[in-house]
């Protein structure tokens, strides 16, 4: 143990420290100071992120290889980052106009302890750091999940999320304790050794199990029955929370697992992957057809997505998970933004509406936000020239390059399943008659301007950032090889 | 010889504390009774060299978990006849899991002189000559120690979120005010008067 190994996880103990340090002002300050402490919560993150600048992102391995420093942990804590920022700034106004009451003061702190588990998740060299990591980011979100528990949606939605977290992670735990028992270590080079060898039954039972923890945790299908009614259940800027932050935290913690710890063992694990990606791009976009909840349609969505990133996963690499990389950036920006515009929904009494149907002639009501939600509808569905397109083709492309020509042809048949029910959403807003008087406008400067930034990401504009994207993906995978 | 009297006098004691706690009417004696049971267990411990672990029993086992289990008896206020109730509809379940432990029993025993299990790649061999609990530290804090301490902030999470789900303001209640109390002046609280005999006070 030394100095280096502590500058190596500088973020995490910035964000540890202004966690603690903020929820001592909170217990002072009350409801009151939530405003003050969510900017300066957001500056905890910022300052982390600036962190990542330093031996966080290139030092190598620190405690020992227990955590991996370097560009690929790096490039997804930035994309955490960002969305916990997002997903504390939009909280303040929604829960003050739904309760009527101030946001209490732990929201931000307990994402700031969240974005620290998420960290770990992504950096882990080992599989104790990874569960630990994955249990202080699940806890917290537990809680976010049912954060207005007066609301009984919102309790549901925590106590389900609870209880089948908690199943998935002692299926997760399972398959650890497997892959210990077998290997005799939990590092994860010391596990690619073990894999590489000749190894006995007990390994790739342990892998399997490991797999089905992570495909909970990213719902993928089958392990996704929790996503819509959580999604549904929990406040809209913590759904948003949900959506972005965790999926990339959990796809990282994946990547990182498949390549590093069960690198060798890719031809047993592909199976795996490559069905929960197709059986996820087809169940989430034929589910999502009969939703009439927004929310509801944005989890299938969202299920939807995991399916896509899993097919440059499947790939196995370096293109793949570069490619895993790039979609997972557009994928959060698309999501933040749609959720964001969700954020606008209310009715006359300010409370808010949820329902597809609301959203018809919105062109006409409110024509700047119906844009900004049918950008990133198309944009979701993979219409070029927006950038949802490019991430589509660089998952499928590295898909072809590695040989897997079924699943790129599979899913991309899919895909047009996918496409219809984003582009309803679009028809409902473009060609219906509007209802009433349309939404009332916010004035919200924060998240107008969110939304016109994450509009302007995906899309044509967005293309400038092709080329220092494709750069970034390509040394934060090169990383793991 | 010290050792062996030592170790008949704690098992004996651990296997009739056992009995006793699933015979025992009184709940609060079961696990009085269950507590006895795990101090031995920990003498039991101590004597193979795992006092990391007979330490452990004492301060989770009986500091933490008897305890709880005996506020839980005592508030909650379970009624045992009700709960014994059901046991000929649950008969076949229980039944069940008593052969899964046995045979589990039955193969420890099968397996104990089979040698230790060869782990291939240990992450930190156990060393010789060093007391357990030194070995533990030595790795705790400083290898373990970046996980150590996330351990504690996954306890913190805890912390927060069952006061954020949980705590809420009653309005109408009269908290102590510890510094209003402190700066009360006698000539605030109190006031002289010279009532006329039987006249009574005016309050």
């Amino acid at each position: 143990m030394n100095h280096a190994s502590l500058m190596m996880v500088l973020p995490e103990e910035i964000l540890t420290i202004g966690a603690i340090v903020l929820m001592l002002v909170a217990a002072w300050g009350g409801q009151g100071a939530t405003k003050m402490i969510s900017w300066v919560a957001v500056a905890v993150l910022l300052g982390a992120g600036i962190a990542l600048a330093g031996p966080a992102s290139s030092g190598g391995a620190a405690f020992d290889g227990m955590i991996r420093a370097d560009a690929f942990g790096a490039f997804a804590k930035v994309l955490i980052y960002a969305a916990t920022a997002i997903a504390i700034l939009m909280a303040p106004r929604f829960f003050r106009q739904t309760t009527g009451d101030d946001l209490r003061p732990e929201y931000p702190v307990l994402l700031l302890l969240s974005a620290c588990g998420m960290g770990m998740m992504v950096s882990a060299g080992d599989l104790l750091v990874l569960y630990v990591g994955l249990e202080l980011q699940s806890l917290a979100a537990y809680v976010l999940a049912s954060f207005m528990r007066r609301d009984a949606r919102s309790a549901e939605a925590g106590l389900k999320y609870f209880v089948l977290g908690a199943l998935a992670s002692g299926i997760l735990l399972y398959g650890i304790s497997l892959v210990y028992g077998f290997s005799g270590t939990t590092l994860f080079s010391s596990i690619a050794t073990a894999y590489a060898g000749p190894h006995s039954l007990g390994l790739t039972f342990g892998l399997v199990f490991v797999f089905a923890g992570l495909a909970f945790k990213i719902s993928a299908v089958p392990f996704h029955m929790w996503t819509p009614d959580v999604y549904e259940g929990a406040p809209t800027p913590v759904t948003a929370f949900f959506a972005s932050a965790p999926k990339v935290a959990a796809m990282g913690m994946a990547v990182r697992v498949a390549v590093e710890a069960m690198g060798p063992a890719t031809d047993q694990w592909r199976q795996i992957v490559i069905f929960a990606s197709l059986a996820s791009i087809i169940f989430g976009a034929v589910a999502a057809i009969g939703q009439s909840n927004i929310k509801r349609l944005l989890a299938y969505s969202s299920i939807n997505n995991v399916g896509f990133v899993l097919v440059g996963l499947a790939a196995g690499t370096q293109a793949g998970i570069a490619a895993v990389l790039f979609y997972l950036t557009v994928y959060v920006v698309m999501t933040l933004g749609s959720f964001l515009v969700v954020l606008q929904m209310r009715g006359e009494d300010g409370q808010p509406v949820e329902t597809i149907a609301s959203l018809s002639g919105m062109s006409r009501t409110r024509p700047g936000l119906a844009l900004a939600l049918a950008i990133f509808m198309f944009s979701l569905a993979g219409i070029p020239p927006l950038l949802g397109f490019n991430a589509k083709l660089a998952v499928f492309d590295a898909a072809v390059k590695a040989g897997l020509y079924p699943l790129a042809v599979a899913g991309f048949v899919a895909s047009v399943i996918g496409a219809y029910y984003y582009l309803r959403v679009i028809k409902v807003m473009y060609f219906d008659e509007p209802v009433g008087e349309g939404f009332p406008k916010s004035g919200d400067v924060v998240e107008g301007g969110l939304i016109a930034a994450a509009a302007v990401f995906v899309s044509p504009v967005g293309w400038v950032l092709l080329a220092p994207l494709g750069i970034a993906t390509m040394a934060a995978a090169k990383a793991l090889f | 010889m010290i050792q062996a009297i030592a170790f008949y006098l704690f098992a004996a004691i651990v296997i009739v504390s056992a009995a006793l706690t699933i015979t025992s009417r009184n709940p609060v004696h079961a696990v009085l009774w269950l507590i006895l049971a795990f101090f031995n267990a920990a003498g039991l411990m101590v004597l193979v060299g795992a006092e990391f672990i007979a330490m452990l029993l004492v301060i989770v086992y009986v500091g933490a978990v008897a305890v709880l289990f005996l506020f839980v008896v005592m508030m909650l206020n379970v009624d045992f006849a009700e709960l014994r109730a059901g046991f000929v509809r649950y008969a076949a379940i229980g039944l069940a899991f008593a052969v899964a432990l046995v045979s589990e029993a039955v193969m420890a025993l099968w397996g104990y002189s089979a040698g230790a299990i060869e782990l291939a790649r240990r992450t930190a061999p156990t060393p010789d000559k060093v007391p357990n609990i030194q070995a533990i530290g030595d790795l705790l804090y400083t290898r373990y120690l970046f996980v150590f301490e996330a351990a504690g902030l996954v306890l913190l999470v805890a912390m927060i979120g069952a006061i954020v789900l949980t705590h809420r303001e009653r309005g109408g209640t009269r908290p102590q005010n510890i510094a209003r109390q402190i700066a009360r002046r006698p000539q605030d609280a109190t006031r002289n008067t010279q009532p006329v005999v039987g006249g009574g006070i005016e309050l």
